[in-house]
């Protein structure tokens, strides 16, 4: 086993997560939950690989990616946030009209090829041995987005004016309405940018780390994930980069154990029965059940709770929480 | 509720009766011309399409037939949604819970767990039925505990479970159960089948080719126990009341934990059941496509119904037409399409039915302020 490529391997299947994590973690801090980033991310993967296979251009076709993503978003804000519906329905709604519309657009996309994020290495970085090749060396551009992203958003949310407010408005939406922050427009600012978010990494599937179009597998769940991830990381970006990288590696590992003929001196059964394998398909989706479990048990620990808003819609005038 | 625009929006407790019907009708009616707004854009007729989709699913007895046979899985597993979401549980994974209930099923058979030879065909049905019901229960049980115990979102693990219930079916079709290297197990002996028309074409003539079969039964069967349930019985109070206001639920005594495991176990013992009707009344072997993403359409059944056992019925036959229709129609995301945006109208719709809208002549609306 390779274990440079496998943590490579992991480091840029963890940006997608990381990157989808973190546009829902802006989303439900500000008391909106949004669980549709399954149809985002695959309605982004589809714009993405569409418009740079069209257009020639990747980067026109992230834009893309991120426009579609977050214009999709727009409808959950409008039916949660005007509307008053309930977060969850809406929310799988958005994932079916997102997957709906990914397969319809992107038909016929299947099988072509679209230019990709351009691969660069970090200049000194790179030298460091392991860490260098693992983190700094020929990656899509898109990792080092993310590794630039998770302190940004953390700064952001943490220590400026505007993180305050956003905190907030999903922590006590009547507190901050009374302090003359706008709880509508707040919120639609942050499902938006959520939807932005869940959009690029579509794209950071379909056009950076696996590239092409495979219907609705190209994003597999992937967006269920990411939102497990968020509660994982206890709404954290520096936990959701953890989580998210972490599980890159894992996932990277599993598949790669039906490849040697001896595993730690012994026979490999998933060598000899292939059907084993199937065993190792589920990793991905057990761990996201053991990380949810491990999560929720250290939040009662630390006393961590989700946004106090999260998924209850705010009224002018009533009796908030 | 702030809205720039002449309206005035007022909460109301009661709507009129009739509302929730015209909004759902309304909602559909909406998703079908967005859908074929869309359709135009993406350069199909959406008229071609939309006659292609009534003349498929309602043209003769034999379509009315196939219809029927897909709207018993989504009626089934549309009940068992309807309930949990009743307690705001929100079991999404039917998909998974079908599968084990199909796989539980076919173990009779593949085991096998019974003579099929001398056992007479009623008593292999139904330990298949009960075996399918079981599974699914015991699949949804994860959830439950999960969610009764530590408070862990329902909505992930039943997603993640649903990919784990696939790849579990894989395992044994593609391995132990495979006929002759396909994906697939081999045909049940005709005593584990579900009995369906066609089996009684010799005496009505009228019955032959036709694929309906029993399976229709249990669906509506289970309607008029799930209807029994949540509006005649104490414990349908009682999920209603969790469902609405659980703190009130706490202070009357109500041991909502207990609930939350056996709702969602009731819940899967339903999409088990769908899985089991599919694997002997339908394709009648288990293999890795027995599932049109009943487990989520079933989801959308249930909210466009009103989570109405009696609604439920309707609605499952109108998306059991729905998928009848998209079986041949290119692009296979047009039903996926229509049925996200029908949802999405549907939820827009029930702003409708929290308030009453009124317009209001802008210097009112000043004078108000």
């Amino acid at each position: 086993m390779n274990w440079i490529e496998i943590f490579r391997s992991g480091i840029s299947t963890g940006t997608v997560l990381l990157i989808a994590a973190i546009g829902e973690i802006l989303t439900e801090r500000s008391g909106i939950q949004n669980l549709g980033v399954e149809g985002m991310m695959l309605v982004g993967a589809m714009a993405g690989f569409k418009i740079a296979l069209n257009t020639g251009n990747v980067w026109l076709g992230l834009l893309a990616a991120i426009a579609a993503g977050g214009l999709l978003s727009l409808a959950h804000a409008l039916v949660t946030i005007h509307f008053q519906a309930d977060q969850t329905v809406s929310g799988l709604s958005l994932t079916f009209l997102g997957t709906g519309l990914a397969l319809v657009l992107g038909d016929g996309l299947t099988g072509m090829t679209s230019p990709v994020v351009p691969k660069a290495s970090i200049p000194l970085l790179s030298q460091i041995p392991y860490l260098g090749e693992v983190a700094f060396a020929d990656h899509n551009l898109l990792v080092y987005f993310g590794y630039l992203l998770v302190p940004l958003t953390w700064y952001y949310i943490n220590k400026t004016r505007q993180g305050l407010h956003l905190r907030a408005v999903g922590e006590n939406p009547a507190a901050a309405d009374t302090l003359g922050v706008n709880i509508y427009r707040t919120r639609y600012l942050y499902t938006f940018i959520g939807g932005c978010f869940a959009g690029l990494a579509g794209a950071a599937i379909s056009v950076a780390s696996a590239p092409g179009w495979y219907s609705n597998l190209t994003v597999n769940g992937q967006g269920w994930i990411a939102v497990a991830l968020v509660i994982f990381a206890h709404w954290n970006p520096w936990r959701a980069a953890m989580g998210g990288y972490l599980f890159g590696v894992l996932r990277r590992f599993s598949l790669d154990l039906q490849g040697p003929r001896l595993l730690f001196g012994l026979a490999n059964p998933f060598f000899f029965n292939t059907n084993l394998v199937f065993f190792l398909q589920m990793a991905p989706y057990l761990l996201t059940i053991i990380a949810l479990i491990w999560g929720s048990s250290a939040a009662r620990r630390k006393r961590i709770g989700s946004p106090a808003a999260l998924g209850t819609p705010y009224q002018r005038g009533e009796r908030g929480l | 509720m702030n809205i720039p625009y002449p309206v005035l929006l007022k909460r109301t407790e009661d709507p009129a009766k009739w509302l929730p019907i015209v909004t759902s009708v309304a909602a559909v009616v909406a998703a079908f011309v967005v859908s074929g707004i869309i359709l135009w854009v993406t350069g199909a007729n959406p008229f071609t399409v939309y006659s292609y989709f009534y003349r498929a699913s309602f043209g003769s007895w034999g379509a009315f037939s196939d219809v029927i046979v897909k709207a018993t899985p989504l009626l089934l597993i549309g009940l068992g949604c309807s309930l949990a979401f009743r307690m705001r549980l929100w079991n999404i994974g039917a998909e998974g819970q079908f599968f084990i209930g199909a796989f539980m099923a076919s173990a009779v058979v593949m085991v096998p767990l019974v003579n099929l030879d001398t056992t007479p065909r009623w008593a292999i049905v139904s330990l298949m039925g009960l075996l399918g019901m079981l599974g699914g229960a015991l699949y949804a049980f994860i959830p439950g505990i999960l969610k009764a115990k530590l408070n862990i979102n329902e909505i992930i693990i039943t997603l993640m479970l649903n990919y784990i219930a696939v790849l579990w079916n894989n395992y044994w079709i593609f391995g132990k159960w495979s006929e002759a290297g396909f994906q697939m197990t081999k045909t049940f002996p005709k005593s584990a089948w579900l009995p369906r028309l066609a089996d009684y074409a010799k005496d009505v003539p009228a019955f032959s080719g036709l694929t309906l079969h029993a399976g229709i039964l249990f669906g509506l069967i289970a309607s008029i126990i799930v209807y029994i349930i949540v509006y005649r019985s104490k414990w349908g109070y009682k999920i209603t009341l969790i469902g609405d206001n659980p703190r009130a639920a706490r202070y009357a005594g109500i041991n909502i934990a207990t609930n939350t495991i056996l709702v969602f176990m009731v819940s899967g013992a339903l999409a088990g059941l769908a899985g089991m009707t599919e694997v002997s009344g339908v394709v009648h072997r288990l293999q890795e496509r027995i599932s049109n993403s009943y487990g989520f359409s079933g989801v959308i059944v249930a909210w466009l119904a009103k989570l109405n056992p009696f609604a439920v019925i309707v609605v499952s036959i109108l998306f059991g037409a729905l998928l009848v229709a998209s079986r041949e129609i290119q692009p296979s995301g047009i039903s996926f399409l229509i049925q996200g945006i029908t949802l999405f109208l549907v939820i827009s719709s029930d702003v409708l039915l929290k308030y009453e809208i009124k317009w209001v002549r802008p210097t009112q609306q000043e004078t108000a302020q």
